[in-house]
C-alpha cells in the first residue's frame, strides 16, 4: 500500500504550544531570571547569582516547612487511598442506589477550597462548631489555636473528608471497569473475598490509582487555602506549609528574589517526587505484565 | 523583554537548553533511540536519561549551594561528568 507522508496534522498542535509556553514555559523562565537578581523595580536589577538559592536552602524555617510538608503530604496519602478504596468497594454497584451515592460521595469535591477551611474553621470552634463543642463537652482539651497536636488533627481530617472522594470515585471507575468475567473465573475456582480484591481488582486499580496518588501528592503539596483560613499557619508555625511560606515571602514581604529562588526549589521537588512515583509504578507494572 | 529582567548567564542557560533538546531530536531522527538497561535501576531510552541527568544536575548544584562553599562552576563540572556517564552507562 502506498501511503502519502503528510504531517500537516502536527499544525493542529499549534494552539496548545503557545497557551502551554503563555502560561508555563514563559512564566517559569520569569521565575528563573528573578530568582539570580535582586529587583527593586522595573529598571533596577542587581545580579546576584546564587546568593538567595543558598540563603533559602540554608533558612531554618523553610527547612521546617519542608519537613512539614512531606509529613503532611505523606500522611494523607496513607490514610486517604485506603479509605477511598474501602469506600469504593462499599459503593452499590446498580439502581439508584449508585446514582445516590455518587453524588452523595462527590459534594465535598464540589465545595471551594477556601469555604471548606471556613466551614472547619466554624466546626472546629469550641463555643458554636459541633466538632469542637462535642469533644470539650466530652472533657478533651480541643483548641485549634492554642494546641499543634488538634491543629493537625483536624487539618488531616479535613483534608481526609474533602478528598478521598476523588480516589473513591476513581476507585470506583476502576472497579466497574473491571469484566465480570474475572470474577465469574475466581468463583469457579471458589477464590475468598480477599483473594478476589488481592489479585483481581488491586492489580486492575493500579492505572487509576496511579492516577489518583499522583494528583493527590501534588495538590497536597501544594495546599494552601484550607490551612490559611483554618489555622493561619498557627499556632506558631505548627501547620505553616511551603506555599504558605512561600506566600509570605513574596507577596507579604514583596522579597522577589527569595521567594523565585524558593519556587524554583519547591517545583525541583515536586517534579523529583512525581517523577520517582510515576516511574516506580509504572515499572512494576511492566515487570507483572512480563511474568503473565 | 524587559519585565522578564534577562540576563546573560540564564540567557545563556537557556539556550544551551534549547539546543540540546533540538540536538536530540535531530539525534533522534536520524538515529532512533533504544530502551536498555544500564546502571540505573530502569529500562531508559536516552531522552530518560537526558530527563534524569538534567533533574539530578539540578539538584547536584542545590547541594552544592546548601552544604559548600565552593565556587557554582564546581557543582557544573561535577554535573557535566555525571551527565556524561548517565548518558553512555546509564
Amino acid at each position: 500500500m502506498n501511503k502519502i507522508e503528510n504531517n500537516k496534522a502536527w499544525f493542529f498542535v499549534i494552539p496548545v504550544f503557545v497557551v502551554v509556553a503563555f502560561s508555563a514555559v514563559i512564566p517559569l523562565m520569569t521565575v528563573v531570571n528573578y530568582s539570580v537578581q535582586d529587583i527593586f523595580g522595573a529598571n533596577s536589577a542587581f545580579w546576584t547569582g546564587t546568593e538567595w538559592y543558598r540563603e533559602m536552602l540554608r533558612n531554618p524555617d523553610l527547612q521546617a516547612a519542608l519537613l512539614r510538608q512531606f509529613a503532611f503530604s505523606f500522611a494523607i496519602l496513607a490514610i486517604e487511598v485506603p479509605l477511598g478504596i474501602g469506600i469504593a468497594l462499599l459503593m452499590p454497584k446498580k439502581g439508584w442506589a449508585a446514582s445516590a451515592a455518587l453524588v452523595l460521595v462527590a459534594m465535598p469535591l464540589l465545595i471551594p477550597l477556601n469555604v471548606v477551611g471556613t466551614i472547619w474553621q466554624i466546626l472546629a470552634r469550641s463555643d458554636i462548631g459541633l466538632l469542637g463543642w462535642s469533644l470539650s463537652s466530652l472533657g478533651m482539651d480541643y483548641n485549634i489555636n492554642a494546641n499543634a497536636a488538634d491543629a493537625w488533627f483536624t487539618i488531616i481530617l479535613m483534608d481526609v473528608w474533602h478528598w478521598t472522594p476523588l480516589i473513591a470515585l476513581l476507585s470506583y471507575s476502576g472497579l466497574r471497569a473491571i469484566p465480570d468475567a474475572y470474577y465469574q473465573a475466581a468463583r469457579i475456582d471458589r477464590a475468598s473475598r480477599w483473594a478476589v480484591f488481592r489479585y483481581i481488582q488491586l492489580p486492575k486499580l493500579t492505572n487509576v490509582l496511579v492516577i489518583g496518588v499522583l494528583l493527590r501528592f501534588m495538590d497536597s503539596f501544594m495546599i494552601y487555602a484550607e490551612p490559611f483560613v483554618l489555622t493561619g499557619g498557627g499556632p506558631g508555625s505548627s501547620t505553616t506549609f511551603l506555599s504558605q511560606a512561600l506566600t509570605t515571602m513574596a507577596v507579604g514581604q514583596f522579597d522577589l528574589g527569595p521567594a523565585a529562588a524558593f519556587s524554583i526549589i519547591y517545583f525541583l521537588i515536586i517534579l523529583a517526587v512525581s517523577w520517582v512515583f510515576y516511574t516506580a509504578i509504572m515499572t512494576l507494572q511492566k515487570d507483572k505484565s512480563a511474568q503473565q | 523583554m524587559s519585565w522578564m529582567h534577562w540576563t546573560g548567564p540564564t540567557a545563556g542557560f537557556f539556550i544551551s537548553i534549547a539546543l540540546i533538546l533540538t540536538g536530540m531530536t535531530v539525534w533522534q531522527y536520524f538515529s532512533p533511540s533504544v530502551e536498555r538497561k544500564g546502571f540505573l535501576p530502569i529500562a531508559t531510552t536516552r531522552g530518560d536519561r537526558l530527563f534524569i541527568g538534567l533533574l539530578t544536575s539540578a539538584f547536584i548544584h542545590l547541594a552544592f549551594i546548601g552544604m559548600t562553599e565552593l565556587h557554582v562552576l564546581v557543582a557544573t563540572a561535577v554535573s557535566v561528568v555525571w551527565m556524561i556517564i548517565l548518558m553512555r552507562w546509564g
